[in-house]
């Protein structure tokens, strides 16, 4: 859940970027972290297994900047994909101001989109919350590769609630920050509506 | 919004401080820390050096999160404490409610006694964020409320 901080005169919210294994989440983050000015961000701390599969979680906070006086601080989270890791998943999830879905748009991943985005929606609830009403991006990455699922096909397939749909490569930077933008855009606007 | 946010007003962040400041003398602790379970560093006190605080809060929670789970397996509800021995530093995690009291400490202390000069402050420190979490529902409930004056442009602001 957001943190507002009156002293400090912070806002700290917390993003999870969602997603099957090997969908890029990890190299969003990597992306946001390596194109960011040193003062805006901490650590990128990477629980992960000896051959860098995420194991736990992802972690790094950035600051985007103020808003009426107040530093605005993400946490970005990322979760493991692969199917085994449900348990972290779902502690991952506990206090999420917005989701991110990292979707691979390779033929052969589509069934793994789905069964990922399903147990999203599972473990929201198990958490008390509603996909619906949550703030939620779709990105769909991996664009630059040669037997990807068309734009509208996927998104035909993995939209929820008409969630903004951002095209991404994120091993190439394209798509990341305007998925970032979008979320954060809409964890600020519910922040707005108390 | 998926839950009340939490909102710490400076007399409350004030009081919590006195409370770490006096847990961190009577522990003879290197630091003391509030954290968030959602892994939001609330307040600290004590020699940060060049600890960062917002990993360790994050990991911190992480880890509180993981081991209250292996609770559940094996029948318990919760470890009320958990505890990380080191060569030379130390980490006693104190969960109350919400949130977790972290104490780092060295060989100038010991674990019996940061268990027990914590006890009080864990009393102290959830009274004072049972009234934290009362204003913050009080604060959602009113329509003027700060953050309800935010307009589209201050939040693209944040873009430009």
């Amino acid at each position: 859940m957001t943190f507002i901080n009156y002293a400090s005169r912070e806002i700290n919210c917390k993003i999870v970027y969602y997603g099957p294994g090997l969908c890029g989440k990890t190299t969003n983050l990597q992306h946001i972290y390596d194109s960011t000015a040193p003062q805006a961000k901490g650590k990128l701390i990477s629980l992960a297994t000896e051959t860098d599969r995420t194991l736990f979680f992802d972690f790094m906070p950035l600051e985007l900047g103020t808003v009426r006086g107040f530093k605005t601080r993400f946490h970005l989270y990322t979760v493991p994909g692969q199917v085994y890791y449900d348990a972290s998943r779902k502690l991952i999830l506990k206090g999420v101001d917005g989701v991110v879905f990292v979707a691979d748009s390779q033929e052969e991943r589509m069934d793994a989109n789905l069964e990922s985005l399903y147990n999203l929606e599972e473990n929201l609830q198990s958490q008390g919350y509603d996909l619906l009403n949550i703030p939620y991006v779709l990105q769909l990455n991996k664009r630059d590769l040669p037997n990807v699922v068309p734009t509208d096909e996927l998104a035909s397939e993995l939209l929820r609630k008409g969630e903004p749909v951002f095209e991404a490569t994120a091993s190439q930077g394209v798509g990341v920050f305007d998925t970032l933008k979008a979320v954060a855009k809409q964890v600020l606007s519910e922040l707005r509506k108390g | 919004m998926a839950e009340t946010p939490v909102v710490l007003h400076e007399h409350q962040f004030i009081k919590l401080k006195s409370v770490l400041a006096r847990t961190c003398v009577e522990c003879a602790a290197r630091v003391v820390l509030l954290v968030d379970r959602d892994g939001h560093p609330i307040a600290f006190h004590g020699d940060i050096a060049d600890l960062d605080t917002t990993s360790f809060s994050s990991l911190a929670a992480g880890n509180v999160a993981a081991t209250t789970s292996m609770a559940k397996l094996i029948g318990e509800n919760v470890f009320p404490a958990v505890v990380h021995e080191g060569e030379r530093e130390s980490i006693f995690i104190s969960v109350i409610g919400r949130s977790l009291l972290v104490v780092v400490f060295d060989e100038r202390s010991t674990l019996s006694l940061v268990k027990i000069r914590t006890k009080k402050a864990s009393y102290e420190v959830a009274s004072i964020l049972e009234e934290i979490a009362r204003d913050s529902e009080t604060q959602r409930q009113s329509e003027t409320s700060f953050f309800s004056e935010i307009t589209d442009d201050d939040i693209d602001s944040l873009f430009s």
